[in-house]
């Protein structure tokens, strides 16, 4: 079993990746499970076809602890299971300590079968305190990739999230397998990653396109995988997930300063 | 003498790192009159050190807030900061005619893991309209706890719509176990609240203001002390208008600024309202001591040079000669019982200093003295206040600032007199405790456990007052240790009956060394019993 770990800058696409990355996996024959660590809880959405389940949160509140898996646990295209660790409404408690508790009972109630491939954690954001680094301390996801683009913030986020790999690279022997862009048509942006990356330790593993397909599929409640097989735009899915099946760069990475951080973006942003 | 108790210090010193050894060098000196030296105090104490030190929630809500008996005080955590907070402080309230008293009750929201991640609030709210609903109480105060201020839970926001809608005042105490360095932290955000929200919002009209109306404050009627002490006082002819907050209501903590002189038990725990209310409503303060026959005649003489009436003088003096006439025989028994000993005191930010005297009048000197929680002034005298340097501990607890209330701030003597008295009484003053200890005594701050044992070996003294935590290793170790402040369910201690009632208990635990004559099996049996075998050769040993 495959855990694996995706971090990156909110709003940059995360979720959408996930789910059409372990769509194609599924496609391929994996047996696979997202658990979705963000406490809007939108993260299998499109695996599910629609916001169709329960949290485990919520249901940990509700019943106590009388729970079962199947009331937490959905299993969507491709034979997918979907868990939403869900959290509470912004600006009230701690959704860390919600990760933490959620990824707990999860373990506890046997959602880690043997027969399962990969497991994925869709986590929110950047790693802001204990709660959102559970995903990768000990024991659990060993893998980690960044979604980032070639802009300057998703930049600063992933070299940002970089030094909590480093942090627990020692400890819990988790390792970054690499940098998937999310293109925002930036000046430049395949380049620049990959400079990024290098400069970090590890690769860019791939460079998805933009295309106005996953928003139509979106809309639809569906990956690209499902809503158009056909396309291009469903390649690169494959052709992503195809590269973490056959990844074999794992790395401690190297947080860069600031500074550099910049001279890259000058470099590659505006004379390139 | 002064070679021998240098040689102790040092010896204790030598048992640390380096680091540990520079800083609680700071915490501890020699007396000497013939030099002024600093005492290092209020600062965080060393990992690795077993302080005796309390937190933050555990000075605001088990303190300052606790012994208000009418109101209900929910603890917003998980059950185990109420449960140990239950009773354990011995704060006597007695129920008024028509009022009620909820001391013996332990309020609590009891959060579970999801209170945590959901948040804590709707939970409190729920808990507020239940301890309406049930005990209908005159007001309430919510305490937090650490894991409220690390979720971010907005008890203020709460205790604001609550007030409104139940129309009771309710106090919220951001009083997190986290905060400062010591219970001090919380003793301090109780009284910025206590200032803001409550002192000053209900007057007493004119008609009923009586003659030597006064605050007694820092006293929090441990085993009856306040009951003691009011009965004297009134016996002379005070009004006592309210106790902070020892045995008071609501109410009477809100016309507080209606009296004529707060006098200060506790310096530590309540000075900050006694320096507030002078400025806001123009009321001077007075340094008392109720521990001991001759502290507490002092005081007694003091308060009413104060007021300058020539029948509370009068009064004064045939209440004094009266109250020592009645114990003064059983004084002189305890006395020939316990005379010639020594005594170490390690508590408060008072206690350890107001005890001394009493120990004195049943011949016991006190050879060693610190508190858990004082700062410097209280070491060395407020004259010390502008020189202590503030560091970041003290800068994170809320400092408030008041204002002159023109309506109802009033000279209570012409400033001239005041002025004249200042010079005469502790107004306004506190000397603090190194000032009053012997030459050739240790005053060590922070006193932890390893100096505790180390202490009481190299000096060998017959009474050991301190805490829970520390008692029973001294008991164990033969030495007499009593529980100051919970008095060991006994008490009163303060006043003059209250005197006789601590050198009764004194006397009869010196005199029952029951755990001096048990030796530990480790004292006189090997602890290890084994056997080395060299070359064929099987040695016992």
């Amino acid at each position: 079993m495959r855990q694996i770990a995706i971090y990156g800058k909110g709003g940059i696409g995360k979720s959408t990746t996930t789910q059409n990355l372990t769509a194609a996996l599924g496609e391929m024959g994996n047996k696979i499970m997202i658990i979705g660590c963000d406490p809007k809880a939108d993260s299998t959405r499109l695996v599910l076809g629609g916001l169709a389940q329960k949290t485990v949160l919520d249901t940990l509140r509700e019943e106590g602890e009388d729970i079962e898996l199947d009331a937490v646990l959905k299993a969507g295209f491709m034979g997918i299971k979907c868990v939403e660790s869900g959290g509470p409404e912004p600006g009230v408690g701690c959704a860390g300590r919600g990760i933490i508790t959620s990824i707990n009972l999860l373990e506890q109630l046997g959602a880690y079968t043997d027969d399962l491939d990969y497991v994925f954690y869709d986590v929110l954001g950047d790693v802001v305190c204990g709660g959102f680094a559970m995903p990768i301390r000990e024991g659990k996801a060993e893998e980690i990739y960044i979604v980032a683009s070639g802009e300057m913030m998703a930049m600063y986020a992933a070299n940002n999230i970089s030094k909590g790999v480093q942090k627990y690279a020692d400890t819990g022997g988790t390792k970054l397998g690499g940098i998937i862009c999310n293109s925002r048509m930036v000046d430049n942006e395949r380049e620049m990653l990959e400079h990024f990356a290098k400069e970090l330790g590890t690769q860019l593993i791939h460079f998805v396109p933009r295309d106005n397909l996953v928003q139509r599929a979106e809309i639809n409640k569906k990956t690209v995988i499902e809503f158009s097989p056909d396309e291009q735009q469903a390649n690169e899915y494959r052709a992503l997930a195809k590269a973490i099946e056959d990844n074999k760069m794992f790395v401690t990475p190297k947080p860069m300063s600031q500074d550099r951080l910049e001279e890259i973006l000058m470099e590659y942003g505006f004379f390139g | 003498m002064k070679d021998d108790l240098n040689k102790v210090v040092d010896k204790i010193l030598d048992k640390y790192p380096a680091k540990v050894m520079k800083n609680r060098k700071e915490h501890i000196l020699i007396k000497d009159s013939n030099e002024n030296k600093e005492i290092s105090a209020n600062t965080r104490t060393l990992p690795g050190i077993i302080t005796n030190r309390g937190c933050a929630y555990a000075g605001c809500k088990g303190v300052v807030i606790g012994p208000i008996v009418d109101m209900v005080h929910i603890t917003h955590g998980p059950v185990g900061c109420a449960y140990y907070t239950w009773s354990t402080r011995r704060n006597k309230g007695r129920t008024r005619e028509g009022s009620k008293n909820f001391i013996n009750y332990s309020f609590t929201t009891d959060m579970q893991e999801s209170d945590i991640v959901f948040g804590g609030d709707k939970k409190l709210a729920q808990a507020i309209k239940e301890a309406v609903e049930i005990f209908n109480p005159k007001a309430i105060s919510i305490a937090a706890t650490c894991p409220v201020g690390l979720i971010g839970d907005d008890i203020q926001a709460v205790a604001k719509k609550a007030q409104k809608e139940y129309g009771i005042p309710v106090l919220s105490f951001s009083c997190e176990g986290y905060k400062g360095v010591s219970q001090s932290a919380g003793h301090h955000i109780a009284n910025n609240n206590l200032m803001r929200e409550v002192i000053g919002t209900v007057d007493i009209p004119v008609e009923d203001q009586k003659q030597f109306m006064i605050n007694i404050l820092g006293e929090y009627n441990i085993g009856g002390d306040e009951w003691e002490i009011k009965r004297v006082l009134n016996k002379i002819g005070y009004t006592v208008n309210t106790t902070m907050t020892g045995d008071a209501e609501y109410e009477d903590i809100a016309k507080a600024h209606n009296s004529d002189l707060n006098i200060i038990q506790c310096h530590r725990s309540i000075n900050y309202i006694a320096e507030m209310i002078e400025i806001k409503y123009g009321m001077p303060w007075m340094k008392v001591n109720f521990i001991g026959i001759e502290n507490m005649s002092q005081t007694l003489r003091n308060m009413a040079k104060f007021f300058d009436n020539e029948e509370l003088y009068a009064r004064t003096e045939t209440v004094i000669t009266e109250e020592v006439e009645a114990i003064k025989d059983e004084m002189k028994h305890y006395k020939n019982m316990c005379k010639g000993k020594t005594a170490m005191l390690f508590v408060g930010g008072s206690r350890a200093h107001h005890y001394q005297g009493l120990l004195k009048e049943i011949g016991m000197d006190t050879i060693m003295a610190g508190y858990e929680f004082g700062h410097r002034d209280d070491y060395e005298g407020r004259d010390v206040i502008p020189y202590i340097k503030l560091d970041a501990d003290t800068r994170n607890i809320e400092e408030i600032k008041v204002e002159k209330d023109e309506k109802k701030y009033r000279l209570r003597i012409p400033i001239e007199r005041l002025e004249q008295l200042k010079k005469e009484l502790p107004i306004n003053d506190y000397p603090g405790l190194v000032v009053d200890m012997k030459d050739q005594t240790i005053v060590i701050d922070d006193l932890n456990h390893l100096e505790t044992e180390m202490v009481i070996k190299a000096l060998k003294p017959s009474f050991f007052g301190s805490g829970v935590k520390d008692k029973y290793i001294v008991q164990k170790m033969g030495i007499y240790s009593k529980q100051m402040h919970s008095y060991d369910y006994s008490g009163p201690y303060a006043g003059f009956r209250g005197a006789v009632n601590f050198a009764r208990d004194t006397a009869a635990g010196i005199h029952t060394p029951a755990w001096s004559y048990t030796i530990p099996p480790w004292k006189k049996e090997p602890i290890l019993k084994g056997k080395i075998n060299t070359e064929g050769v099987e040695e016992v040993c």
